[in-house]
């Protein structure tokens, strides 16, 4: 960042002192009234008791929190939410180093490629994830068609009524929408790596592989960590995948920390749990995060 | 050509074809007549294209309300987002001030909630307001929870910008605003096509609040009505198909516009 332009004078008018709050004024209201507020009305609700129609009927103090905790759908929905965090940011972030790379090499019809790949990023999240559910469909699919055709399997499977290849095949969904995002971020990175840094390795005989591990990952160390932590906070709260391919089930089978606080608010009808599983929710992103950034830190 | 290259851009084209496989299904589906739908195993091409899907699908729902109210919640949430990043990115790049530093750190912050961790919240917050079922909800959450990005992205082109250039400007009898016109505006205008498209975007595939908070099917965007041709009553893949492109088409020819302008965007924005 460039260093502070001299001041006019050491003594400002108090018009000019307030000049700032005119030029953010308005995102300053939008963020308070959009997003704090119901940041801070989720926490507090998280402390009440509300009836199924919406009335508040008292404080409910830890209530929300100790029936939330000791529901049994709870462990395996958060372990899963793991998994799936875990699962889809990994599998994204490697297959992105590759596809940024190749996205960043030279070829004939290079353009048409990146726009072929930036389709799932414009795309709505929710009808990527329809085509999906419809190609995974038990009777007309798309994909026992060709699993049957090509003999691998001798009857058709129910692919998204099975809780473990339904999971399998929305993480696999969820890394095809993440994928253009965080490729485009590491070709970013890519394109600000200095060409004469890899001209001195060739000089000094260093092979591809050395050139990448010592060079390229470091110097993409910047795009790497944005690219997973804005994916990490994605993959967390990517809720239409879920939502429009098995709605978390069968029962809570499928279900992610998300798609489970909204079932509490909307199907079971109780908004105070519900917000005390958002109000988790978000403690575990921060967590992540935070995490992530220690550990990458460490790595230096 | 060397064989490298070859074998590279071989990679690189099969790469593109699996990106476009679903989107190719879904074009063919939604040309496909409704009785070959249920067919089982399921076909790989239709007998026949069914180009009259894309017309009927206009009386099989009110999709044309649904598309407006899609383009207005878009085009009103894009407009109010600019309207508050643009001057907040201006200042913050033209301007050291106290507090500064704890603006674009707020910014960053608000970056990491999404509208589906605060889903509840809005919800509470919508219905004290008396705001649930209304366009206006939608719009003001779409504008809030884009405005970090906007902001950043615009004031990463506005910090690049040389001073002096609009000094110049300034000096040879521009005006303040003349100068912000004249040159500061059309040097950064990738950065602000790139604000406007993204935001754009962003809101017109927005699902989880427009899930919660609408409620008549005259106020519902694309997002929430699209998937009610699918229900367990009824299936209507052919039109849930014809539908969504007509919902994706546009967006994606958008965003392959501001292609190039994407990477060194998100190098602005973020990658610094």
């Amino acid at each position: 960042m460039a260093a502070s332009p001299p001041r006019r004078g050491a003594a400002r008018p108090a018009a000019s002192r307030l000049a700032p709050l005119l030029w953010l004024g308005p995102s300053l209201v939008l963020i308070a009234a959009v997003v704090l507020w119901p940041a801070v009305e989720m926490v507090r609700t998280s402390f009440l008791r509300i009836s199924s129609s919406g009335l508040t009927l008292g404080g409910a103090g830890a209530g929300n929190y100790r029936e939330l905790f000791t529901s049994e759908a709870l462990v395996p929905v958060l372990l899963r939410t793991l998994l799936w965090v875990g699962g889809v940011v990994g599998v994204t972030m490697l297959l992105a180093l590759g596809l940024g790379q190749l996205l960043n090499a030279r070829f004939p019809g290079r353009r048409v490629v990146r726009w072929a790949v930036i389709v799932p990023w414009a795309a709505s999240v929710l009808m990527t994830a329809l085509i999906f559910r419809w190609m995974l469909d038990n009777d007309s699919g798309l994909v026992n068609r060709v699993l049957l055709d090509l003999g691998v399997l001798d009857a058709p499977v129910n692919w998204l009524a099975e809780p473990g290849w339904a999971l399998f095949w929305m993480m696999t969904v969820a890394v095809f929408v993440s994928l253009p995002f965080a490729s485009f971020v590491i070709l970013a990175g890519l394109q600000a790596i200095p060409r004469d840094v890899y001209e001195a390795a060739r000089v000094d005989g260093a092979g591809w592989f050395t050139t990448y591990v010592r060079i390229t990952l470091p110097m993409l160390r910047p795009a790497l960590i944005i690219a997973s932590i804005i994916n990490v906070i994605n993959v967390f709260n990517s809720f239409p995948i879920i939502w429009a391919m098995t709605r978390g089930g069968p029962g809570n089978a499928t279900d992610t920390t998300t798609t489970y606080m909204y079932k509490i608010a909307f199907v079971e009808q109780d908004v105070g749990q519900s917000a005390a599983m958002a109000v988790v929710n978000f403690g575990l992103v921060l967590v992540m995060v935070l995490l992530y950034l220690r550990v990458t830190r460490e790595a230096r | 050509m060397r064989a490298r290259t070859v074998a590279v851009a071989g990679l690189a084209w099969l790469v593109a074809l699996a990106f476009l496989l679903p989107y190719a299904q879904m074009t063919l589906t939604a040309l496909t007549p409704e009785p070959e739908l249920t067919r089982s195993p399921g076909t790989y091409l239709p007998t026949s294209f069914r180009w009259s899907n894309f017309t009927e699908v206009w009386s099989a729902s009110p999709l044309a309300t649904h598309l407006q109210v899609s383009i207005t919640v878009a085009g009103a949430s894009t407009l109010l987002t600019l309207a508050c990043a643009l001057p907040a990115a201006y200042y913050t790049a033209r301007n050291r001030f106290r507090l500064r530093g704890a603006f674009l750190l707020l910014v960053l912050v608000t970056q990491m909630f999404a509208p589906t961790a605060l889903v509840i919240g809005v919800y509470r917050e919508m219905v004290a307001l008396n705001l649930t079922d209304t366009l206006e909800a939608l719009i003001l959450v779409n504008a809030a929870f884009n405005l970090p990005f906007c902001v950043w992205i615009l004031h990463g082109y506005f910090s690049a910008i040389p001073r002096e250039l609009e000094e110049a400007a300034f000096l040879d009898g521009a005006g303040r605003l003349g100068a912000l016109t004249r040159v500061t505006l059309p040097v950064s205008l990738p950065g602000l096509v790139t604000a406007v498209v993204y935001t754009f975007i962003a809101a017109w595939n927005e699902y989880i609040v427009a899930l919660t908070v609408s409620v008549s099917d005259n106020r519902r965007p694309l997002t929430v009505a699209i998937p009610s041709f699918v229900t367990q009553y009824q299936e209507h893949w052919q039109f849930l198909f014809a539908a969504s492109l007509i919902s994706i088409v546009p967006v994606v020819v958008l965003f392959v516009f501001i292609e190039r302008y994407l990477v060194s965007g998100l190098t602005a924005g973020s990658v610094k």
